[in-house]
């Protein structure tokens, strides 16, 4: 299984489109790898940086309602993989990009709006990580010298996925 | 209590229910395109397993960027191609028999009620228009569909969406989508179907059907649905007469797949369409959507007809009526697409082609293209497009660029004023 956790990008909008994570003149990539220079690049948030170092660093995103709607591109899962970004934590997602995270073993967790808040409340401190246990169903941000822990939901099927590492061994051990 | 349509689909396709809430589906269709399905097949390929559950069952078109425009391109076609030829794919339609994905492969009678029907394509929703379960999906679901015939969905939950009194003159489907998506907001139906009732989608063509489950997903949707019924038989006629021998046969088997009167839905919509103007995009966002009234006079650089929302025949000729004997303003480019090649061979015999080219539009061949900024008509920054597609974020059809979404009624009004503009004044 995957580990999730470090370092935290926020990106404090709702309905982040996978157009924004992924632009389409890039799905010609035929590797994953490829895709990596081209993480959110037309994605316009005031004080955000595609190519900045918060971005390289990341390896959560947490963001608003909605995330990832749009096209069914698992390019932007991969974009995400390949940037070494391995979970997002959102109010909601739109299906088909949460169900590709999920495919691909990678986290994508609901909280209630206020423990979203909550996360974004520690926005502004430079050095806030989180630590992502699946199984346990538990997240814990930290920063700025505080700290938070937060219980999350996942669908039985969800966490197995993440635990088998993805949908393609687990569907062909069993039909 | 009685069923949906998404809830007879579900139960008579289950295979297995690995965990509560989990549903893992029998399909009936997988469809493929040249971007999502080349990654699924390399990833096969490394795994050793190059197989295929079922040959008939997959139907494959490249048409996202054809003829291809560059090595890239061309590669990721020639992976499908190759594929499909390894595999004896016998409805693979390349260049010269292609055309975009949902509106070719209902023109060739791939879909039928009842059916399940998946493709790494958000748009996919569309095929539900023949009171199928269609959903888009990712690439590692779309490899899975390929290789085991299987895809797993959480339970259906349905939005009733009641399309009631009569639609206006020179207002479409397509401006019922826009109020509709407006309305529920861009997430109003996430993990829900969207199911359209009422006497204005009883009395649409499968064309408009098409038209309306296409944009599900711009509210989150998982599938639009619409009722099979009469309509759906005439359609669909040429492909079953052998199996049924008479319409009143097929339209019995067709009806089993409709919702029961006594059906649960989670939520139902009442909107009466009566008093709708035709609407026009404003944001980023598809829900962002306001009469073409407060929108008229905006200027627009692009004028681009075609795509799986509003590129079929029954589309052209509302634009070429509009457009008849006129010239489009000197500051537009004019484009159209028709969506695939039998839609443009039959434009071409109606002599809308003519038309659209006696006006000053460009015919390009059929393919997605502009609509997703690949190619035929990428914006340049800063540039604005009035368009019958169906997503407007930022950058869709070019980096900086701005997209409009309309009926191709009102993007023909706009080409000819160069500017937005009312279609009801020319019909
Ligand atoms: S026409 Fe546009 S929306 Fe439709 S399948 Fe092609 S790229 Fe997608």
């Amino acid at each position: 299984m995957k580990t999730f956790g470090g370092p935290v990008l926020f990106l404090d909008r709702a309905d982040i489109n996978t157009d924004e994570i992924i632009p389409a003149k890039y799905l010609t990539e035929i590797t994953k790898e490829d895709l990596k220079p081209y993480i959110l690049e037309d994605l316009k948030l005031p004080g955000f940086d595609p190519k900045g170092p918060k971005t390289k660093s990341a390896r959560v995103i947490v963001s608003r309602a909605n995330f990832g709607c749009g096209s069914s591109r698992e390019h932007a899962p991969w974009v995400f993989e390949v940037n070494g970004i391995t979970a997002v934590v959102a109010e909601s997602f739109a299906r088909i990009f949460r169900q590709n995270m999920f495919n691909c073993g990678m986290a994508a967790i609901e909280l209630p709006k206020e423990k979203v808040d909550a996360l974004f409340g520690y926005a502004n401190f430079s050095d806030v990580t989180m630590a992502l246990d699946v199984e346990g169903q538990a997240l814990t941000i930290k920063g700025g010298g505080k700290e938070d822990t937060f219980r999350f939901d996942i669908s039985p099927f969800d966490k197995a996925l993440v635990l088998a590492g993805g949908w393609v061994d687990y569907a062909d051990q069993k039909y | 209590m009685g069923k949906t349509t998404a809830e007879k689909i579900f139960a008579s396709h289950l295979v297995d229910e690995p965990f509560p809430g989990t549903r893992v589906l029998r399909l009936d269709v997988v469809l493929c395109h040249e971007i999502t399905t080349p990654i699924a097949i390399d990833d096969l390929m490394a795994r050793g397993k190059d197989r295929i559950f079922d040959t008939a069952k997959i139907k494959a078109v490249i048409d996202h960027v054809t003829p291809s425009k560059d090595t890239k391109t061309a590669t990721q076609a020639k992976i499908l191609r190759d594929w499909a030829r390894r595999h004896d794919i016998k409805d693979f339609f390349d260049v010269g028999f292609n055309g975009v994905c949902h509106a070719l492969f209902p023109e060739k009678g791939f879909i039928r009620p009842g059916y399940t029907v998946i493709m790494g394509d958000s748009h996919t929703c569309t095929h539900g228009a023949f009171g199928a379960f269609a959903a888009g999906v990712g690439t590692t679901d779309l490899e899975v569909g390929i290789l085991k015939g299987v895809c797993a969905f959480r339970e259906p939950k349905t939005i009733r969406i009641n399309l009631n009194g009569t639609l206006p003159r020179g207002v479409y489907a397509k401006d019922v989508i826009l109020y509709v998506i407006g309305q529920l907001g861009v997430n109003g139906a996430t993990d829900r179907v969207m199911e359209f009732r009422g006497p204005v989608a009883d009395a649409m063509t499968m064309e408009s059907r098409m038209t309306l489950c296409n944009m599900a997903i711009e509210a989150g949707g998982t599938s639009g649905i619409c009722m099979p019924d009469a309509v759906t038989v005439d359609y669909l006629w040429p492909f079953i007469q052998h199996e049924y021998g008479a319409k009143d046969a097929a339209l019995a088997d067709f009806r089993k797949w409709c919702s029961d009167d006594d059906a649960e839905y989670e939520k139902v919509l009442d909107l009466d369409v009566s008093g709708l103007e035709p609407l026009v995009t404003y944001g980023y966002k598809p829900d962002l959507v306001k009469p073409i009234s407060e929108m008229a006079g905006t200027p627009v650089d692009q004028v681009y007809l075609g795509s799986c929302t509003n590129g079929r025949l029954e589309d052209l000729r509302v634009a070429a009526a509009i457009l008849k004997g006129k010239k489009i303003a000197p500051n537009v480019r004019g484009i159209l697409s028709p969506a695939t090649p039998k839609v443009y061979q039959d434009a071409m015999h109606e002599g809308l082609l003519d038309i659209f080219m006696d006006a000053g539009f460009c015919v390009t061949n059929p393919t997605c293209g502009a609509c997703l900024g690949m190619s035929n008509g990428v914006l340049a920054e800063g540039e604005v497009c009035a368009s019958t597609t169906n997503r407007n974020f930022m950058g869709r059809m070019g980096k900086g660029g701005m997209v409009h979404l309309m009926s191709p009624a009102t993007s023909a009004a706009t080409a000819i004023e160069g500017q937005m503009a009312d279609p009801r004044k020319y019909l």
